[in-house]
């Protein structure tokens, strides 16, 4: 029987500035329908590591695979349409824009219509009704017209989210999505990470420092130190490992402890 | 129809869309209203720039590309079809061949410049712009067998648009209707067509991904969109139209030279209108080439006047002596700028238009 490729995976992928290896020969698969949380100390190259995988940065050394195909020569726009979404740990939209402005370019790079000259932006039903989709399942239908710099931090963290949903892309990354969210906003933005899951056909990629919400909502833990992945397994049995406990737990800021015990 | 012609995207301001058909009624009724050689010379500079700036701001305002070479495809526009006019016998086949070689000409220098040039960082492009664009102006300027040199090319136009036709014998409201009306409504209704046309790219979805561009790079990247392809496609369409405005001009001075197309000068005219009527609008282009080739034109007879006014004062004859309307020129545009930095546009719509409404 010959089996289905991983939807992505890594190879021995590293990136060096100068001296400094940020990420250290990680190989890594991630297979369909699975939520794998990436989980290290802060500096441990989890952002790093997100962007060898989505284009922003080239590697030193390694590969990236999608579907089994190389994609490691392949700059971030190719890559996106390839099928990996980024949603970014620092908010990053376009700010001039209004929020339905935001969703709405990115359906449209979706659905490739970024060719067309002379119809009306306004007119092209179809995409700013996916776009409306796409915002009311992040709960900002109500603030469509104010622009993305308008919003509070929460609600562009949501919108960063909305963005995200809206490429439709087979892999999904979340670079710690609830960061700097006031505390009653952050159930949205974890049931819509859990309600994408439960769809069981993309593949979810999640960077977060909060123990309890990677517990809940993680089916494997992966984790950075030091640019190397050093543990790997189920979330009950990675927290507990001692690597963890010492690498991780032991050294991070109070986010993590937060969520510990 | 009105919303069609305006591709939705209206003016969002009462004082804007009052100044708009303000500038629009005079234009078109130009030759009737302000009769003579000067004030119609005016009007037909005023159309061409309006289409000139135009183009520029889909670059500068839309797609925050900085730019040198907007003259030199205007240039390659006038030049096209001087050339076309001065080897072959004054004809519209002439005139559509010179205007179409240019345009295609323009086109081709746009997509390499973009393919080249795009892929670095912006101060390179503006760099590599305004070197490609003095490279030009030298050529014009050396090339005298081909392009008459710093003399530049005089030629005739089609029968149409010379003095000598007349449209209808007698004179209709007092103006005589000669090939030089016919000229200025040609002019005119392709300015308008023109504007018109990159009013509906800016708002087509191609637009908003150059706006997007123009906002976060990196983020229209991560989207799926090659900046570098959309960079190069807008300097491609804004070369196409500073060409066509090139080829208005050309027809209607019946001279082109380098001083009056390839010219550096031209160039920051340019930027100050786009700055002055607003950049990222479309109709700050209206509205700025209209303001600054009124003060360039009129400014002078009016401290003039001022002076005259003045005589027996001291110190103040001095001070408005039309030969220091460069001076007052200049400070008026400090003072704009200053007050304000979104343009005339940017300002009126600040104030009468609806909050966080998109801009363009």
């Amino acid at each position: 029987m010959i089996t289905e490729p991983p939807v992505l995976s890594t190879e021995a992928l590293t990136i060096r500035f100068g001296g400094h290896v940020a990420v250290d020969r990680v190989s890594c698969a991630f297979e369909r329908g699975t939520l794998t949380a990436i989980v290290g100390p802060n500096g441990a190259g989890k952002t790093t590591y997100f962007n060898l995988i989505s284009g922003q940065l080239r590697s030193s050394a390694g590969r990236v695979l999608l579907f089994g195909r190389d994609v490691t020569g392949l700059g971030a726009p190719r890559r996106a349409r390839a099928g990996i979404g980024r949603a970014f740990q620092l908010t990053n939209l376009f700010p001039d824009l209004t929020v339905l402005e935001n969703v709405r370019i990115a359906v449209q790079a979706r659905h490739a219509s970024g060719f067309d000259l002379w119809s009306l932006a306004t007119r092209r039903r179809e995409l700013i009704e996916l776009a409306e989709h796409h915002l009311s399942r992040t709960g900002l239908l109500d603030r469509l017209d104010a622009t993305a710099a308008s919003l509070s931090h929460g609600d562009q963290r949501k919108l960063e989210v909305a963005v995200l949903l809206a490429l439709e892309s087979e892999v999904l990354m979340f670079d710690e999505p609830t960061a700097g969210m006031s505390v009653d906003e952050v159930p949205l933005v974890l049931d819509l990470i859990q309600e994408i899951k439960a769809d069981r056909s993309k593949t979810i990629l999640l960077v977060e420092h909060k123990m309890d919400v990677v517990r809940s909502l993680a089916d494997r833990i992966i984790v950075l130190h030091n640019g190397a992945l050093v543990a790997e397994g189920a979330p009950e049995a990675v927290i507990a490992s001692d690597i963890v406990q010492q690498a991780y737990l032991g050294t991070a800021g109070s986010g993590a402890g937060a969520g510990h015990g | 129809m009105l919303k069609a012609l305006l591709s939705e995207d209206y003016p969002r301001s009462r004082l804007l869309t009052a100044l708009l058909v303000v500038i629009v009624a005079g234009l078109a009724l130009a030759p009737f209203v302000f009769p003579g050689i000067r004030p119609l010379n005016t009007a037909a500079t005023i159309c061409v720039f309006i289409v000139l700036v135009a183009s520029y701001d889909l670059l500068l305002g839309y797609t925050g590309i900085v730019s040198f070479a907007h003259t030199l495809f205007y240039g390659i526009g006038a030049y096209g079809v001087a050339l076309a006019l001065d080897a072959w016998p004054a004809s519209w086949g002439a005139v559509a061949l010179g205007t179409a070689l240019g345009l295609a000409l323009a086109m081709a220098i746009a997509l390499l410049i973009g393919l080249f040039a795009l892929r670095v960082q912006a101060i390179f492009f503006a760099m590599v712009t305004l070197a490609v664009a003095s490279a030009c102006l030298i050529l014009a300027s050396q090339l005298s067998g081909l392009t008459g040199g710093e003399d530049g090319l005089t030629y005739r136009v089609p029968h149409l648009l010379s003095p000598a036709f007349r449209l209808v014998d007698g004179k209709v409201l007092g103006v005589r209707l000669d090939g030089r009306i016919v000229s200025y409504y040609l002019l005119f209704l392709a300015a308008g067509a023109l504007v018109l046309a990159m009013l509906r790219i800016v708002n087509s979805p191609f637009g908003r991904v150059l706006q997007a561009i123009r906002e976060n790079p990196f983020r229209a990247e991560a989207l799926g969109y090659r900046t570098a392809v959309y960079r190069t496609a807008a300097t491609v369409a804004a070369a196409a139209a500073a060409a066509l405005a090139g080829a208005l001009m050309a027809l209607w001075q019946k001279y082109t030279g380098p001083d009056t197309t390839l010219s550096l000068s031209i160039m920051i005219d340019i930027l100050l209108m786009v700055v002055i009527g607003g950049m990222g609008t479309i109709y700050g282009a209206v509205v700025g080439a209209t303001v600054f080739v009124l003060a360039k034109n009129y400014l002078q007879l009016l401290m003039a006047a001022a002076a005259g006014a003045t005589a027996g004062l001291p110190l103040l004859p001095q001070l408005v002596s039309p030969d220091r309307w460069l001076l007052w020129l200049g400070i008026l545009f400090v003072l704009s700028v200053y007050f304000f930095p979104s343009g005339i546009v940017g300002r009126l719509r600040g104030r009468g238009g609806e909050g966080g409404a998109p801009r363009g």
